[in-house]
């Protein structure tokens, strides 16, 4: 099995999705030319030529749109923004526009397209550039929305997400594009939407997260296993549909959970699911669900104050003990 | 009463003579095409003009709207219709002028004020009442309301409520057209407000750039809700906007019907022939407030303003061209009338008899359940 990285799995995916499907183009900003600002289109204007991988201006608001009224008449677009932090530009589109358009036409114009690029912080980039989008994004009906937190769960993802005939928002993490992982040469690689995957059995204390927190959140596991603690990690792959099944089953066997996430607490996702599992797991509980998850401040740009201001496995494992009664 | 303003103004480089030359820009382009279908212009006229059958049909389609709209104003103030409303009553040139330029596969996209270009392009009265009315047979089953009419059967792709929001998908119709090797065109209306947005900016550039088949249609009512055009634009001629995308535009007088058609058809051809975007600004007046909340002549323009501006009704226009040309009669007209408000009036008992959308409706079409 081939060990690869999640940028280049993310290529694969668009690559094998534009080879499957002529009205699934690329559109973005630095995605032909250039080779992608963080090269996951790389070699791809040189395959599909620049009718299908388009770079345009730096147009947030008016390239979503573009890619809107293309899906209205039957292309299947995939806008990439070179971050999330940009996306904001665009929200009216996402939003008012890719969402809600199926629903507002009475069921005539499906919005067969996705949005994807980085998302939350990477590193010293300050407040502007690190930012964590998906309680924003998750909170609107008419939108899906995936955090592939490995190369494998980001090709599979990613391919699912094209498929769909419904506005996919790809959720990526800079900090993730070098990370490696086994994504099966020969096979075709698809995760299905709104199913999660527990990461990693455990019986003691159940971590929830998506995203790059699976990382955080596998850095904290062992260091619980260190003190003979054994965490579960759900990895809910996709925020919405959220796999409520999948967070249940792991808190009725450990009965303690850890949200983890890396955005802001007031309104965040985490704070969604946390209101699920008191509302539907009240009795496996022994203990009240906490959550991790950043500062709620700007995100600053001095590396200590950086430190301090996100979530860390650190962070992670004091939440487990709180749960355990440890601390 | 056309002016025609084709890049009139130029960048200050161009008018410096400093852009070079060599290369045949998208304004040298369409320049050299309008010299070069002015020969043809006189057919495009002939054209537009029609003859009696195609003038009486315009004619019924701005009196539907207009007997139409006054029965939206009538059900909105016993309830019967909810919500914003905007109507069109004053501006029926517009809608109807340019709509009947284009092809059944040609698209169509609006802002909020949309029940006219609807009612032109071909969704029944019934289907827009009962929507209206918020009732299952609505042409948005009842989901939409004023503000989002869609048929996917004539191709219009909406009623978008966010000013300027609506640019950027016509854009991304028009990519789409051309990333297919069609020969289809998109019509954008929006009011001259949305000039000022940034996604008015976006759109054209892209437009212009990657040279779509868009026509973006401003109908300049002069108000963007109570802010008047000269109070909200550093340029009042805004067709001229037109030039910063060397992109071609026309001022066009919206109260005639006619010449409507005639500019639409014109930029039809550019964009059909070499997909090259226009740009029209269309002149025209609402007789109605912004909205139903706003009174007829409101805070922000005169009675004797109002009262001036409907001296050029665009059904009397044509009216009154026909009389002249076509025999038309007061007879005639009074028939026409007489057709067409039985037909709103149909479209109204239509309306109030279909059912309310049934609760099971409340979560459907929020996502589809299929793949590709």
């Amino acid at each position: 099995m081939a060990i690869i990285t999640y940028r280049d799995a993310l290529n694969q995916a668009l690559r094998e999705e534009m080879q499957r499907d002529d009205r699934v183009f690329l559109m973005g900003e630095e995605v032909g030319v250039y080779q992608g600002a963080y090269k996951v289109s790389k070699g791809m204007l040189q395959e599909f030529g620049e009718m299908r991988v388009v770079d345009t201006p730096i147009t947030e608001l008016g390239f979503a749109g573009v890619g809107v009224g293309a899906a209205m008449v039957g292309l299947r677009p995939i806008i990439e923004f070179m971050t999330w932090n940009f996306a904001l530009l665009a929200l009216d589109q996402v939003v008012n526009s890719a969402a809600k358009t199926l629903y507002m036409s009475g069921g005539q114009y499906p919005m067969a397209m996705v949005f994807r690029g980085p998302n939350g912080a990477a590193l010293q980039l300050s407040a502007q550039h690190s930012q964590a989008w998906e309680s924003w994004l998750a909170h609107i009906p008419g939108l899906k929305v995936v955090a592939p937190g490995t190369p494998y769960d980001a090709k599979g993802l990613l391919k699912s997400a094209i498929r769909d005939d419904n506005p996919v928002i790809v959720l990526e993490g800079e900090m993730l594009y070098n990370t490696k992982g086994e994504v099966p040469e020969n096979e075709e690689v698809v995760v299905p939407l709104g199913q999660a995957e527990v990461k990693r059995e455990g019986t003691d204390v159940s971590f929830i997260t998506w995203g790059k927190m699976v990382l955080v959140a596998n850095q904290a596991a062992e260091q619980l296993a260190k003190e003979n603690i054994a965490a579960e990690i759900v990895d809910l792959r996709t925020l919405s549909p959220m796999d409520v099944d999948a967070i249940a089953t792991s808190v009725s066997k450990t009965n303690r959970a850890v949200v983890l996430e890396e955005g802001w607490s007031v309104a965040g996702f985490g704070a969604h699911v946390a209101d699920f599992i008191q509302r539907e797991c009240f009795d496996d509980l022994d203990a009240p669900v906490v959550r991790v998850h950043q500062e709620d401040v700007p995100m600053p740009y001095a590396k200590n104050l950086e430190r301090a201001a996100k979530p860390d496995a650190k962070k992670a494992v004091a939440a487990a003990k709180k749960v355990l009664y440890l601390e | 009463m056309r002016d025609v303003s084709r890049s009139r103004r130029r960048s200050p480089a161009r008018a410096a003579g400093d852009a070079g030359g060599s290369n045949s820009t998208t304004t040298d382009m369409a320049q050299k095409q309008g010299s070069e279908h002015n020969g043809a212009s006189g057919s495009i006229e002939a054209a537009a003009k029609g003859d009696a059958a195609l003038r009486r049909d315009l004619l019924r389609e701005m009196l539907l709207i207009r007997r139409f709209e006054e029965r939206c104003a009538e059900a909105y103030a016993i309830g019967k219709i909810g919500g914003f409303c905007h109507l069109y009553i004053g501006q029926e040139g517009v809608g109807v002028g340019a709509i009947s330029a284009l092809r059944e596969d040609d698209y169509v996209i609006a802002s909020y004020r949309e029940h006219g270009q609807a009612l032109a392009r071909g969704i029944s009265a019934r289907a827009v009442m009962a929507e209206l009315f918020g009732r299952v047979d609505g042409c948005s089953k009842g989901k939409g309301g004023s503000m989002h009419l869609f048929d996917r059967n004539v191709n219009f792709l909406g009623g978008h409520g966010i000013v300027g929001g609506h640019l950027p998908i016509a854009t991304g119709v028009g990519f789409a057209i051309k990333y297919r090797g069609g020969d289809q065109v998109c019509v954008c209306f929006f009011g001259e407000a949305a000039v000022n947005n940034g996604a008015f900016h976006e759109a054209l550039n892209m437009a212009a750039l990657w040279k779509l088949p868009v026509i973006y249609l401003i109908e300049n009512n002069r108000y963007g809700m109570g802010t008047a055009l000269e109070r909200a634009s550093a340029i009042n001629d805004i067709a001229e906007r037109a030039c910063s995308y060397d992109m071609p535009s026309e001022v066009v007088d919206g109260q005639d019907v006619l010449a409507v058609r005639a500019a639409t058809m014109r930029a039809l051809q550019r964009a059909r022939g070499e997909s090259i975007p226009t740009l029209l600004e269309v002149r025209t007046y609402r007789f109605m407030g912004h909205s139903m909340s706003d009174a007829v002549s409101g805070t922000y323009r005169t009675k004797e303003e109002l009262e001036e501006h409907m001296k050029r009704d665009p059904i009397v226009v044509l009216r009154m061209m026909m009389e002249q040309e076509d025999g038309w009669t007061d007879a005639d007209m009074s028939k026409l009338d007489e057709e067409i408000k039985a037909l709103v009036q149909d479209a109204w008992d239509f309306a109030d008899a279909s059912p309310e959308p049934p609760l099971e409706a409340l979560y459907e079409d929020v996502l589809v359940d299929t793949t590709s």
